[in-house]
Order: C-alpha cells, then structure tokens, then sequence
C-alpha cells in the first residue's frame, strides 16, 4: 500500500542545533501512527516540518502524491491538535470549530460542526468558551476543531499530557476508539513509551533527531534494535552484554537444573506494585538488575542470597 | 506587611492628592460662583455658568472637539496597529524599534508643533520645495486648518497608541496564529479574526490614552488650527485669559472631565463583558 504521508531524507538545521537529521517516514492510509522520543528528540520538530510551521533545510514531504514541504500551513490539508490545545478565547466552542469552515463557506457547515461537536461528546456545550472548560473538554474542542476539516493527516503534539493522570488513561482509549471509528489517519507525537505502545498501530523511536527504529509496538518491545530502543521501550537489565527484560528475569533460591544462564545475588529491594513485584537484586559482578515477579513466586526479603537466572530466549544482543 | 504597603504609597498618595483632588476641588468651587471684574472670582454661587453652556455655539465647539479627537484618534489606531505588530514581530531588534518610537519625547512637544508650522506654513519647505520642482505654482494651504490640527494630534500621540498595541500583540500566544493558519486562515484573515479581536484590551487602552488628551487639547489647535478652528482646551484657555471669566472656564472644564470619566467608564463596562 503506499503511503499518505512521507518523510523522505528531512532535516532541519536551527542556528547552532541540528533538530531533525535525515528522517524518512512512510505512514499508510488510515494508521495510527507514534512518534515517540525523550524531550528535544526532534519528535515535535518533525511534527512542525509536516504542519508547515517550519520548512526542512533539506529533504522532502509528500502528502496524497503532492509535495508540500514548501506549501504555508493553510494549504496543506493536515490538522494539528496542539499541546496547549491553542483554542482561540474569544470564540465559543462552536465558533473555535467553525473556524476552519468559515473560510471554505461549507453549506453544510451547520450539520458538519453538529455531527463533529457529537462525536467528541461536547453536545450542549456550543456555547461555552474555552474558559469555562475542563481540561478534557478543551482537549476535544481542539480534536473537533480540527476534524470537523476532514484533514489528510490529523497531528497530535503530546495531547495527553496537559491532563492529569487519571484522565489520561480514559482519554487514551477515546482518542483510539476516535481514530477508529473517524478512520482519519493520526500522526501523535509522544514521550510516553505506554501510550505510544498502546495506541499505535505503527511507531518511530526518535533520538538525537534521528529515527532510531520503525516499526509494529510490538515489534519494537520484542526486537528492538539499538540499545536506546531497548532501554527507553520498557525496563531492561544489562547482564553479562545482553538486555533481559524484567519480566523474563527469573528468581530462585536454589539453582534451578534446567537453567544455562544464571548469575549469583543479594536481594536489595522489593517494590510492591499490586499485580507484581519488583525485585531488585545487586549482582555479584556488582550490577544492578531487577526481576518482576508473580505473588505466586513467593517473597523475597532484603540481604537474602538469590539466583538470577534467565532463557537463553529471552536475551537481547543488541549493537 | 500591610501598613508597610500603605507607607510605600503614601508618597505617590500625597502628591496625586495635593496635585490632582485639590485643584479640582478649587475648579469646581469656581464653577459656580460670580466672574470677577478683573479675573478671578466673587460671591454669589450660582449655576448660570452650566445654564449658559447650553447655548448651541458651544454645543459646536463641543462637537468639533470630539469629532477632531474621534478622527486623530482612529488614524492613531490605524497607523499604530501596523506598526505594533511589526516591532512585537522584529525579534532583537524590538528594544531599538521601541526606543525610537519614544525618541520624540526627548524635545518639548511645543518645539514639535512649531517645527510643523515650519513644515506647513506657506513659506515652509514643503511648499517651497514643491514651488522650487514647478509642481506647484501657488503654495498649498497646508497650516491653519482642521486637516492640520489632526495631524499634528496623530503626531504627538502615535506613541500613546503604538506602546499599549505592543504591549498586547507582543503578549500574544503565538500557538493561536499557528493555529489560524493550520486551520486555513490566509495571514490577513488571521489578522482579522484572531490577532485583532485578541488585541481589544490594548485598542481600548491605546484609544483611552489618545482620545482623552485629544478632546482637551489646546495647543495644537491653537498653534496649528484656524481662525475657526476653536477646540474645548482653546474656549477654556480664553475664558481664564482674555476673556477674565474663571467661573465660566472652570465650569467647561468640569462638563469636560465629565464627559471624558463617563467613557472612560462605558470603555470599561464593555471590556469587562468581553473577556
């Protein structure tokens, strides 16, 4: 299938700081796609070369079989839901979601902003303005602002991240059930690894303003590639040059018969997270590893003699 | 901490007190005694000075002043609007562009409107300069109309305009103008349906600070204007000089500041409604 969006070889030089350095992209029709990353990883500056608030320094974008990284913002047809939601405070919810129709002079606008301020469950609320939201209604305003354009690509610049914690989790599943059912194709830029990995039908772990890997979520988590994928997609333990994931680090006090790769410790710290267990134990070469483990698997107490152990299976030998 | 805070601004409380309360309060004591034989004031009170400002001739000067003040004070906006976006927009050079929409401050507003008068007047350079190039034959009437008087008014308080415009477009969240344009605003319709709008606390104030001045100006007509050109500042200032009425000067005055508070107010209300 070809792609609707792609980034092919694009940079993007700031005075004295390489942001984006020749990241290429194909996202397929429909797909949600992540773009995940720490803080200054240029994940957000990429997110900008596609909207058209910046222009690459070198490398090309192509949307629907048309160039546009030359193209202002308002004639590219991609929507950007931003971090701070930017809804303008002197229009109400339906003048913020009216906005980008008024232009086109739609004659269906009335029923179009209707069915969208619908789909965002924002009915009764037209009137309002963005003050006298909640965080999450605001967070919708600014989704139906944007899809009530029907946009090729709909950008997502952390979106979640202004909410607190425990809205975030519902919203994350609306935000999926949104796609899905809008079909539209959403480009969701974040530095939560849990939320790229639970969203995303496909993802790019983004460092130092290069895409580090590509792929399926679970793609990545099983293989990835680099050691910054590895490390930064969930915990992992370094042992012996390999990367074990916690969860297949296994604990026991005797050493088990069947086990090929197994490593003498001391019991550090034990961390009760409800479902499991973290363990923490101190190697004797001296590193540090931890074991999730099952309440099943018995306690373990601190200073208490351990064998790590783990499937030759479970090893990760990365560059 | 309180009585700390109330010591800090006593000073400033004093001055506006002996400063600002006590000659209006003498203002409006004048305001409704008898006209002295030689200036100054006498026994009995009475309020015909209001009564005779009722007369029709005044209720033009009135009209004149508020409608070279309402004029001066739109093309202080029109003008001043460009030019605050620009400087909020100039990056590290906004401190310098600032500066020198300021510089004028550093010479006497009077010096100013004379160096006008050279400008304008029939012999002045530009007319001149135009005779010189035979574009011209006659000289222009440039001086000593009302067309004068609201440009020297655009000239003297384009800062009074240009300083609050910036203030607000500078505070402007940017995010919001990237926002119009993901969203298909062309950049002059973002001006108009997102910068603009977003800027009506410091219209407002940049046309408060213009307009008042404006409405009670008197140099400017005086130096600038025409035999017909008498504003409320120059009927005031005749009435405490040649004419030796204080009584009649103080009550104009007072229908004045009036009628400046009453829409300062109203400028108010409407803005605390709109945000």
């Amino acid at each position: 299938m070809d792609a609707l969006l792609e980034l092919r070889r694009v940079s993007k030089q700031f005075p004295g700081h390489r942001a984006v350095h020749d990241v290429s992209l194909a996202i397929p029709r429909g797909t949600f796609f992540s773009l995940l990353g720490p803080s200054g990883c240029g994940k957000t500056t990429t997110l900008r070369l596609v909207a058209g608030f910046e222009t690459p320094s070198a490398g090309e974008i192509w949307l629907n079989g048309r160039r546009i990284d030359q193209a202002p913002p308002y004639q590219r047809n991609v929507n950007t839901v931003f971090q701070n939601y930017a809804l303008f405070p002197h229009l109400t919810v339906q003048g913020n979601v009216e906005f980008g129709l008024r232009r086109t002079g739609a004659a269906d606008m009335q029923t179009r902003v209707g069915r969208v301020i619908e789909q965002v469950q924002l009915s009764g609320k037209e009137s309002r303005r963005p003050s006298e939201l909640s965080g999450g209604e605001r967070q919708r305003v600014a989704l139906a602002r944007s899809l009530v354009l029907a946009p090729d690509v709909l950008l997502l610049d952390e979106p979640l991240s202004a909410l607190d914690p425990q809205l975030r989790k519902q919203v994350r599943s609306e935000l999926k059930e949104l796609q899905r059912k809008t079909g539209v194709t959403f480009l969701f830029v974040t530095h939560d690894q849990e939320e790229a990995l639970s969203l995303s039908d496909r993802m790019a772990v983004m460092n130092g303003g290069a895409i580090e890997q590509t792929g399926a979520p679970q793609e990545l988590y099983q293989r990835p590639a680099t050691r910054f994928v590895a490390s930064f997609l969930g915990a992992m333990n370094w042992i012996n040059g390999c990367g074990v994931r916690p969860e297949a680090t296994r604990l026991s006090r005797q050493i088990p018969q069947n086990a090929t790769r197994a490593r003498r410790g001391a019991v550090s710290q034990s961390i009760f997270l409800g479902a499991h267990t973290h363990i923490e134990v101190k190697l004797e070469g001296g590193e540090a590893v931890v074991a999730q483990t099952a309440p099943s698997d018995g306690a373990f107490q601190p200073g208490e003699a351990v064998h790590v152990w783990w499937s030759p299976d479970d090893e990760l030998r990365l560059p | 901490m309180r009585a700390l805070r109330s010591w800090f601004i006593a000073p400033s409380a004093v001055l506006m007190a002996v400063t600002l309360a006590v000659p209006l309060a003498i203002v409006c004591v004048y305001s409704v005694l008898t006209r002295g034989a030689y200036g100054g004031v006498e026994w009995p009170w009475t309020l015909e000075n209001y009564s005779r400002l009722l007369d029709p001739l005044y209720g033009a000067i009135f009209g004149q002043s508020f409608g070279i003040a309402a004029v001066a004070t739109g093309l202080c906006l029109v003008l001043g609007f460009p030019l605050a976006l620009f400087i909020a927009r100039s990056g590290s050079r906004k401190n310098l562009y600032l500066s020198l929409v300021i510089l004028p401050f550093w010479t006497s507003f009077l010096i100013r409107t004379y160096a006008w008068m050279f400008l304008l007047r029939d012999t002045g350079l530009i007319n001149t300069l135009l005779q010189a190039l035979g574009l011209i034959r006659a000289p222009l009437p440039m001086l000593y109309n009302n067309g004068a008087v609201i440009l020297g008014l655009v000239y003297g308080y384009l800062p009074f305009a240009v300083l609050p415009l910036y203030a607000t477009i500078e505070r402007l969240d940017a995010s919001l103008l990237e926002a119009a344009a993901d969203l298909g605003a062309r950049p002059m319709a973002t001006l108009a349906r997102v910068t603009i709008p977003l800027s009506a606390p410091g219209i407002r104030a940049a046309a408060i600070l213009v307009f008042v001045p404006c409405l009670g100006t008197y140099l400017t007509s005086d130096l600038l204007g025409g035999s017909k050109t008498i504003l409320i500042g120059n009927l005031v200032q005749n009435q405490f000089t040649a004419s030796r009425d204080w009584p009649f000067g103080a009550a104009i005055s007072i229908l004045l500041i009036a009628v400046a508070m009453a829409l300062l107010l109203a400028v108010r209300r409407q803005g605390s409604e709109l945000v």
